[in-house]
């Protein structure tokens, strides 16, 4: 139980100052892959959560990069840095298939959001907006009459 | 025999009840392990006695009871079991049983499938983006887990949305909930009144993973945004209908993120757990009453064919503890028939069988 606690602390500690790795990679493909066009160390930095050192930032750059997942060109004195996009067009369609093969790939896969009926896309605008409070009691006793 | 056989099915209809609204109060950790906990205790509880009462009924057929050597008049007065309950549940049992093998089989594939796709994903990375435009995220278990979200997605979310969203998927990896979903879907294949407790168990999931990522991020709004607008970006965008789950979860999810965090509460956890262990005794004690009646109905027989007129043991009065009394019957009797039936009911109890 102690054991899982410290546990617990390290990985928050890891969270506040340095990332694990694999979850700083994560962040910075997610962020390349938000993003418009090529972008250099000191763009991708800008664009990631909480204040990384730009060293971080280039040394997850080039990683990616020396496994295939990014594709780089000169710019300035640096490099510019997009995702490489022919193998994750080809995972989109095996993704795609997986996701509508069989009738319960729900028991796989637990996806991040499920689908709004349309009292729900009005509900979670109000929610959203800031006053969600007040409105959603409405709601709500809306729903029970 | 009378009440205790049938008091797991009111433990888990009652629990298909109540626990479902009451998971969802609780912080979703131990909610979740309340649910799985409750889901394989009452799945159980539910087929033990449905076979309990199979047997008993099975037990009263002449070529079974031959079989047996137990007496069938004997049982059958004793036995306050009918033949259409005892009929009823084979039924039931046997219908569960199957359905949880092809359940079993299914989830078996699927985890497999999963598990082949996180390998055949390219990159060495957690995260495999997909270049589709569909918002589209999910966490894909295997050994490492991969987290897949579509462009689309990504760029529907600000940078720090786009954190929680990572945080909420990596919870679903490191937690393994593909472990506690296969649990509810097993159990909810064997008795379909543990549907509840399964749907409301990967409710729980969502809020589990989704109070993880508050806890990485620091900021609970975040994650109330993040969720909200990825389900927004998901509405509004084309896809097939066989995506739709369960409606209403997002904006509960969201609403209990813009909330404080649930308080940590024992009382309900308490409460379900003497349900549980309610559970687990008296089908123990339908076992053993089930036992006691086999062994006087032996007896029965035994007395009969050996036509003396040592005094049988009354089935009511037949403690459990008596069983050195009973060891001391007629000799004929003893050598010929009693092996093999011990051995049964040593099997249905437990105990080692007699010397």
């Amino acid at each position: 139980m102690a054991g899982r606690g410290d546990e617990e602390a390290q990985e928050a500690h890891e969270a506040s100052g340095r990332r694990a790795r694999g979850a700083l990679e994560s962040d910075v493909l997610a962020a390349l892959w938000a993003a418009d066009g090529p972008q250099t160390a000191r763009e991708v930095r800008e664009r990631l959560p909480g204040d990384l050192a730009y060293t971080t930032v280039l040394t997850i750059l080039s990683r990616l990069h020396d496994k295939g997942m990014l594709v780089r060109h000169r710019e300035g004195r640096g490099y510019a840095y997009e995702p490489a996009r022919d193998e994750a067009s080809h995972t989109a369609q095996r993704m795609h298939s997986l996701l509508e093969g069989g009738s319960d790939r729900e028991a796989v896969l637990a996806r991040f959001v499920s689908e709004l009926s349309a009292q729900d896309e009005h509900l979670l605008h109000q929610l959203l907006s800031g006053h969600g409070d007040a409105p959603s009691e409405v709601k709500r006793s809306d729903r029970k009459r | 025999m009378l009440v205790s056989v049938y008091i797991p099915f009111l433990v888990t209809a009652t629990l298909a009840v109540l626990a479902p609204p009451a998971a969802r109060r609780l912080p979703p950790r131990p909610a979740a392990w309340a649910l799985a906990c409750a889901a394989l205790v009452t799945a159980a509880g539910w087929a033990g006695s449905l076979a309990l009462l199979a047997f008993t009924g099975l037990a009263q057929i002449p070529q079974i009871a031959a079989e047996g050597r137990w007496s069938v008049a004997a049982l059958r007065s004793e036995d306050p079991v009918y033949f259409v309950v005892a009929a009823g549940s084979t039924l039931a049992l046997a219908a569960g049983l199957v359905a949880l093998g092809v359940a079993a089989v299914r989830q078996g594939r699927h985890l497999v499938r999963a598990w082949r796709e996180c390998a055949e994903l390219p990159g060495r990375t957690e995260l495999a983006v997909l270049d589709d435009d569909a918002p589209l995220a999910f966490a894909l278990p295997g050994a490492p887990g991969r987290i897949v979200v579509s462009r689309g997605m990504l760029r529907c979310l600000g940078a720090d949305e786009r954190e929680a969203l990572l945080a909420h998927e990596r919870a679903h990896l490191r937690g393994r909930h593909h472990v506690f979903q296969s649990v509810w879907r097993l159990t909810a294949a064997l008795n379909p009144l543990l549907r509840p407790v399964a749907v409301a168990g990967n409710f729980v999931l969502e809020r589990w993973a989704d109070e993880e990522a508050a806890e990485r991020v620091g900021d609970r709004t975040v994650v109330a945004h993040a969720v909200g607008r990825a389900a927004l970006a998901s509405a509004g965008a084309p896809r097939s209908a066989a995506l739709a789950v369960t409606g209403g979860a997002v904006p509960q999810r969201v609403r209990a993120l813009l909330a404080p965090p649930p308080a940590r509460r024992s009382l309900p956890l308490l409460a379900g757990g003497l349900l549980l262990v309610v559970c687990c005794a008296s089908l123990a004690n339908a076992a053993s009453d089930s036992d006691r009646m086999l062994d006087s109905a032996q007896w029965a027989l035994c007395t009969t064919r050996t036509g003396t007129a040592a005094p049988a043991p009354t089935g009511q009065d037949q403690g459990q503890g008596q069983d050195q009394g009973r060891d001391h019957g007629p000799d004929g009797c003893r050598g010929g028939h009693d092996r093999p039936e011990l051995r049964r009911a040593a099997l249905l109890t437990g105990r080692s069988p007699g010397p």
